[in-house]
C-alpha cells in the first residue's frame, strides 16, 4: 500500500496547469457555441418558412372589389309588382351586372367581348344585389353605387400576382381587360378590402368565395369528439395500467401493443374507420364523429403513455403517505397521485391533440376530403377539415387558390397556438396547488 | 415452537431461530413469530421472533442492509404494496393476526400509523394534512370537530404554536424538522395504537433531532412507539427496548440499558462500538 502510493504518488497530483484549464473552458464555450448554432439553425428555418407563408398568403386576407352602378330595374327583378319572396329571390341578377358592366364601358359591343367584360365580376356578385333586395325589397326602382367582389384573375392581378409584363398569350388577364382595369381604377371603381367572406363562409369553387369556417368548425368538431372519447378512455386506461394491474405476462403484453399502437401509420387507422365505422356500423361518411373516432385511436395510445410515465414521475413518498395513514389503494392514488400527475397527463394529451389536428391522411379514407360548401352544423354533417382544406386547395389550378392555401395554413397555425396556449393555461392552474 | 411467557427475563438470543423475549415488564402489543421475508428470490428477514412492548418504544438498530426496516414495515404491511415481496409467519397485535385475509388491511394502518425517513408532507395546506386522515376514516362529522383533531394533533406534535396562524399555508413550505412532525401530527390525528419510525430524523438538524425525540418521549405515554435509526446515541436516548439486526436475522434484544451496557453478542458488541456498521 505505501510502496504502490509512493510510485504513483507524484503522478496523481492534479494538474491545474493554466494551458489545461484553458482547454477545459475552450471546450465549454465551443460546446455551448455548438447549441447555440442548432438552435439558430432551427430558428432560422422556421422563420425562412413561416415567413414564406405569411409573404404567400396575406394577399387572401384582402379582396378586390369593383363599384357598379346598379339600376334595380322593376321589369327585371319583380315585373308585376307582387314582392312576393319567392319571385324576388329566383329573379335574374346577374343580368342587372351586366347592364351596370355595359353601361361603364358602352364602347364594348362584341358579345365574346361583353361576356368577358361581365366575369371581370364575381360571379357571387348576383348574392349579394339578391341579398340586398330581400332584406329592402324598396330598393326596387332604385339606381344605386354598389361595391362587389371582382372576379379571381382581376382579383390576382389587382395584387400583383398576374404580372403585365408578361405575354399577352401567356396570361389569364387579357390586355383589354387590363385597360377595362385601369379605367376603372381611373374613375376610383376599385378598391381593396378585408376579406370577410374568407372566416365566414364554407369552401368554394370560386376562389373569392371560398372561406375557412366550413374547415375550422370541421376541425373542431372532430377534435371534439377525439378529446371526448380519448382523454377519459386514455386517463382511465393509464390509471389502470399504472396503478392497478398487475405486473404480469398480459399487462407486459398490453404495453408492448399500446406503444406499437402509437407507431402505426395514421392512414391505418383511416382504413379501420372505413372498414369498422362505415361499412359494419354504416356511420355516415364525411362527419366529424367517424373523424373524432378515428382520430381518438391515434391519440389514445399517445395519452396513454404520456398519462403512465405522469403518474411514474409522482414521488412514492406521496404514495407512501396516503397508504401509511390508511387511505386505500383508491384514496390515495384519486386523492394523492393524480392530481399531481394531471399536468402531465395534460401535456401528452395536447400532444396528441395537436397531432391529431394536423392528421388528414386518416380523414381522406372515411370521405372527409369531399367537397362540402356549407359550413357543417353538427356531428353528422358532412365536413373537412383545416389540413383536408388546405390539401385540397394546394391541389386547386386557379391561381388565387395558392394565396388561399397559405392563408389556410396561418389559421391551422392560429388554431394550434391557441390549443397550446389553453394546454398552458390549464397546467398552470394544476401546478399551482404546489 | 417453545412459547415464551411476556414476564420471563431470560434471554435466548443470538442464534437463529430462537425464541427471543423482551425483558421488563410491560405486555406486548406486537408479537412477530418466526418472520420471513422475501423480496423475489432473496430473503431478507429470516426467522424473526420479536415482541413490542406496549407504550414503549422500541428501537430497532443494525447496519444498512440488515432488514430492521423491513421489519418495520410488516408490521403495518406496508411491504404488501413492494412489488415480488412475500411475508410468512406469524405477526400478531392485540393477539389478532395482522396479515389473516379478513383483516381489513386500511383499518390496520388506521391503527398502525407510519412516519417515514424523508418528511413527506402531502403537497396540501397544514390543515388538510392533518385533516386527510381524520375524513377519510369518517371521525369527524363536523367542521369543528375536524378544526378541533387539527388542533390537538398539532398541539400533541409541539407544532401548534408555530403553525397556528399559517394552517392555510402548503406543508411543503416547513422546515425539514416542522414536516417531520407535521408528518408525526398527521399520523396522531386518526388516533393510532402503534407509531412506526423509519429513521424519522436521518435527514435533520441535531435541534431539530432533539425537538422530535422530546416529541417521541412524550407520546410514549399514549402510544407504542417502534423506530428504526442508525444512531445508536438515538437509540440509547429515547427507548427502552432495543432490537439489533445483522444480515435479515434478529441477534439480540432486551432493555436499551442492558444492549448497550452488557451486551450478549459479540455482534452486538461489534455494532455498538463502532467496529463494523
Amino acid at each position: 500500500m505505501t510502496d504502490a502510493s509512493n510510485v504513483i504518488g507524484p503522478e496523481r497530483r492534479p494538474d491545474l496547469s493554466g494551458a489545461r484549464l484553458s482547454r477545459r473552458y475552450a471546450a465549454e464555450r465551443r460546446f455551448r457555441l455548438y447549441g447555440l448554432a442548432a438552435v439558430m439553425t432551427g430558428a432560422a428555418i422556421l422563420l425562412v418558412l413561416i415567413g414564406t407563408i405569411v409573404a404567400n398568403g396575406y394577399t387572401a386576407f384582402f379582396q378586390t372589389e369593383i363599384a357598379l352602378e346598379i339600376d334595380f330595374d322593376p321589369e327585371t327583378i319583380d315585373p308585376d309588382a307582387t314582392r312576393d319572396p319567392e319571385v324576388l329571390r329566383a329573379a335574374n341578377y346577374q343580368v342587372l351586372i351586366r347592364r351596370a358592366m355595359q353601361a361603364r364601358f358602352p364602347q364594348v359591343t362584341d358579345r365574346r367581348e361583353k361576356r368577358t367584360l361581365s366575369r371581370m365580376v364575381s360571379s357571387g356578385a348576383s348574392l349579394k344585389l339578391q341579398d340586398m333586395i330581400m332584406v329592402d325589397p324598396d330598393l326596387i326602382g332604385t339606381s344605386r353605387r354598389v361595391w362587389v367582389k371582382s372576379s379571381d384573375d382581376i382579383d390576382s392581378f389587382a395584387k400583383g400576382k398576374i404580372r403585365r409584363d408578361v405575354p399577352d398569350a401567356d396570361r389569364r388577364v387579357k390586355d383589354r381587360e387590363i385597360a377595362w382595369f385601369d379605367t376603372l381604377d381611373s374613375q376610383d371603381a376599385i378598391r381593396s378590402k378585408f376579406n370577410t367572406t374568407f372566416f365566414t363562409a364554407g369552401d368554394s369553387r370560386e376562389p373569392e368565395q371560398a372561406g375557412i369556417w366550413g374547415a375550422v368548425i370541421g376541425s373542431f368538431l372532430t377534435l371534439l369528439v377525439t378529446l371526448m372519447l380519448s382523454f377519459p378512455t386514455g386517463v382511465l386506461a393509464a390509471v389502470y395500467l399504472e396503478e392497478f394491474a398487475p405486473k404480469n405476462r398480459w399487462t407486459d403484453l398490453i404495453e408492448v401493443n399500446i406503444n406499437n399502437l402509437a407507431a402505426v401509420p395514421s392512414i391505418v387507422f383511416g382504413l379501420l374507420g372505413l372498414a369498422v365505422f362505415l361499412n359494419f356500423f354504416g356511420l355516415p361518411r364525411s362527419a366529424p364523429l367517424v373523424g373524432g373516432m378515428v382520430l381518438a385511436l391515434m391519440t389514445l395510445p399517445t395519452i396513454i403513455i404520456a398519462g403512465r410515465a405522469a403518474l411514474k414521475a409522482v414521488p412514492p413518498s406521496v404514495r407512501e403517505a396516503a397508504l401509511g395513514i390508511g387511505a386505500s389503494h383508491l384514496q390515495a392514488v384519486m386523492h394523492h397521485v393524480f392530481p399531481l400527475a394531471m399536468p402531465g397527463m395534460l401535456t401528452g394529451t395536447i400532444i396528441g391533440m395537436a397531432q391529431a389536428l394536423g392528421e388528414s391522411a386518416p380523414l381522406l379514407m372515411i370521405g372527409m376530403v369531399a367537397f362540402i360548401v356549407d359550413v357543417p352544423g353538427g356531428f353528422t354533417d358532412p365536413a373537412t377539415v383545416l389540413p383536408v382544406q388546405i390539401y385540397l386547395w394546394a391541389d386547386s389550378p386557379e391561381r388565387a387558390f395558392v394565396a388561399k392555401t397559405s392563408a389556410a395554413i396561418m389559421v391551422l397555425l392560429a388554431f394550434l397556438i391557441v390549443m397550446n396556449a389553453m394546454a398552458v393555461v390549464l397546467r398552470k392552474r394544476f401546478e399551482r396547488r404546489w | 415452537m417453545q412459547t415464551a411467557t411476556l414476564t420471563d427475563v431470560t434471554v435466548n438470543a443470538g442464534h437463529l431461530g430462537g425464541v427471543v423475549k423482551l425483558r421488563g415488564a410491560s405486555a406486548a402489543k406486537m408479537t412477530a413469530r418466526d418472520v420471513n421475508v422475501y423480496y423475489g428470490e432473496a430473503q431478507a428477514l429470516r426467522q424473526v421472533d420479536l415482541d413490542i412492548g406496549e407504550k414503549r418504544i422500541t428501537a430497532l438498530i443494525g447496519p444498512s442492509g440488515c432488514g430492521k426496516s423491513t421489519f418495520l414495515r410488516c408490521l403495518n404491511r406496508m411491504n404488501d404494496v413492494i412489488e415480488g415481496c412475500r411475508v410468512t409467519g406469524r405477526i400478531e397485535m392485540d393477539g389478532e393476526d395482522i396479515y389473516d385475509t379478513a383483516l381489513d388491511v386500511v383499518r390496520l394502518r388506521a391503527r398502525v400509523g407510519m412516519v417515514f425517513q424523508k418528511p413527506n408532507p402531502f403537497p396540501k395546506s397544514i390543515f388538510d394534512n392533518i385533516a386527510y386522515g381524520p375524513r377519510i376514516h369518517g371521525f369527524a362529522n363536523h367542521k369543528n370537530d375536524l378544526d378541533e383533531i387539527v388542533q390537538t394533533s398539532l398541539e400533541r406534535a409541539g407544532l401548534w404554536l408555530e403553525v397556528k396562524d399559517r394552517l392555510a399555508a402548503p406543508g411543503t413550505g416547513l422546515s425539514g424538522g416542522q414536516q417531520q412532525r407535521l408528518c408525526i401530527a398527521r399520523a396522531i390525528a386518526v388516533d393510532p395504537d402503534v407509531i412506526l419510525m423509519d429513521e424519522p430524523c436521518s435527514a435533520l438538524d441535531p435541534i431539530a433531532t432533539a425537538k422530535i425525540e422530546e416529541l417521541m418521549d412524550e407520546l410514549r405515554t399514549s402510544l407504542t412507539i417502534v423506530i428504526v435509526t442508525h444512531s445508536m446515541q438515538q437509540a440509547a436516548r429515547v427507548s427502552q427496548h432495543t432490537a439489533f439486526f445483522h444480515l435479515g436475522s434478529l441477534i439480540e434484544c432486551g432493555d436499551t440499558d442492558e444492549i448497550f451496557t452488557n451486551p450478549q453478542d459479540e455482534r452486538t458488541q461489534g455494532y455498538i462500538t463502532g467496529r463494523f456498521g
